[in-house]
């Protein structure tokens, strides 16, 4: 029995390290989040969380299901694959609320020309020009329509 | 008043269970969704992207992307015929104001590259985070919790194709979320709702009826940096050898 000689001053490190381990425990109960793995090593609520961010753009749905005349327009066109706010820019505002949020009239100069200015880079079978030589200044919409740009579909409108 | 040491043992408890509220959020499931029945990826177009850069800007507005980083981004290659290892690319502002007109070139080929998040479905950023912070979800998008973040960099090191960043006021890990908070809406993401080409295509492998099936099966499509064997699901259609 020598070997266990004043074992007793041994319990009370031992009761100490129960203790720890067991506050470690309720204290990581409370900490790690409920939902932490569910699905895997990671906080399962932070899915929802991240679905729930606010949208800037509607899509597309949103804009034709009142500009149903635009689209008749536009789906006979070269346009037809462009959505709206392609050009026209985050909408989901106007669409919350249409009246107080108007979308600003655009700037052809500025707007046809990030797709249409020519380059070499761009497909051979994109159509594109060179607007110096091709307008010299005049507006693209006095003979383009923006929602359908053949010539033969009418100027602007 | 007096904080007595029985006050303060009911208080603690208190408020461990309120900070675990915290910590928990709130939830608010987007109905008619299920998570198990997608699988996102995306399918890139090289043949007809003209770099505008409409999905650069379109992810900056829809995701709140601080200047001078990006999501994703556009890049222009100028491959010469001799050297079609060693291509020549530009990037300018991630391509977000378009690019300079290019003059042609005889002894080689110019194109735009876009670039985003791979999604990849063995993400190697997902594995090396110590704290359980990013991760990809049932659908196959690699998200990044920022309420759990350290902001570590080690996912931003980890990325092959170099997509993550760390946010320059939260200080934490960002990326591309394949704008989830659309796709979970039935909407499709911000670059392939604006882009006006139809370069860009949302996909889910998951759905028989996604076009990309018979895309992926009528077309020589490759991924970026397959040897890294990342899984990626960003797929790119017409894609030049020389893209890294």
């Amino acid at each position: 029995m020598n070997g266990f000689k004043d074992i007793e001053h041994l319990f009370r490190f031992a009761g100490l390290f129960v203790i720890a381990i067991l506050v470690f425990l309720v204290v990581r109960g409370f900490i790690v989040p409920k939902s932490f793995g569910e699905y895997g090593h990671y906080r399962a609520a932070a899915i929802p969380q991240i679905a729930a961010l606010p949208l800037h753009y509607a899509g597309h749905q949103a804009c034709i299901s009142c500009h149903s005349d635009i689209q008749a327009v536009k789906s006979k066109g070269m346009h037809a694959g462009v959505n709206c706010e392609a050009c026209h820019g985050a909408l989901e505002k106007h669409v919350l609320d249409p009246i107080n949020v108007v979308p600003v009239k655009l700037n052809t100069a500025v707007l046809c020309v990030r797709c249409h200015a020519a380059s070499a880079a761009k497909p051979k079978s994109f159509p594109q020009v060179n607007a110096a030589e091709h307008a010299n200044g005049i507006a693209c919409e006095t003979c383009h329509n923006p929602h359908s740009p053949a010539i033969d579909a009418g100027g602007t409108k | 008043m007096k904080t007595t040491r029985r006050k303060l043992l009911i208080l603690l408890p208190a408020a461990a269970v309120a900070w675990k509220y915290v910590l928990a959020g709130t939830p608010e499931q987007a109905p008619n969704y299920t998570m198990t029945d997608h699988w996102w990826g995306m399918l890139i177009d090289i043949s007809k992207c003209i770099g505008c850069g409409n999905c650069v800007r379109a992810c900056q507005t829809e995701n709140d992307v601080p200047d001078g980083y990006f999501r994703t981004w556009v890049e222009l290659y100028h491959r010469s015929d001799w050297h079609l290892e060693n291509p020549i690319v530009i990037s300018p502002d991630g391509g977000k104001e378009g690019f300079p007109s290019m003059k042609p070139d005889p002894d080689g080929e110019y194109f735009f590259v876009p670039k985003l998040c791979n999604h990849c479905a063995d993400s190697p950023c997902t594995q090396v985070c110590p704290v359980g912070a990013t991760f990809i979800t049932p659908d196959g998008v690699v998200l990044i919790d920022q309420t759990y973040c350290l902001g570590c960099a080690y996912c931003v090191q980890a990325c092959p194709y170099g997509c993550r960043y760390i946010h320059p006021t939260k200080r934490v890990a960002d990326k591309c979320t394949l704008c989830y908070h659309r796709i979970t809406k039935g909407l499709t993401t911000a670059c392939c709702e604006n882009c006006p080409t139809g370069a860009r295509q949302l996909a889910d492998l998951k759905n028989p009826n996604d076009p990309i099936h018979k895309f992926l099966n009528t077309h020589k499509v490759q991924v970026l940096k397959p040897q890294m064997a990342t899984g990626a699901k960003v797929f790119y259609n017409d894609l030049d050898g020389s893209v890294r």
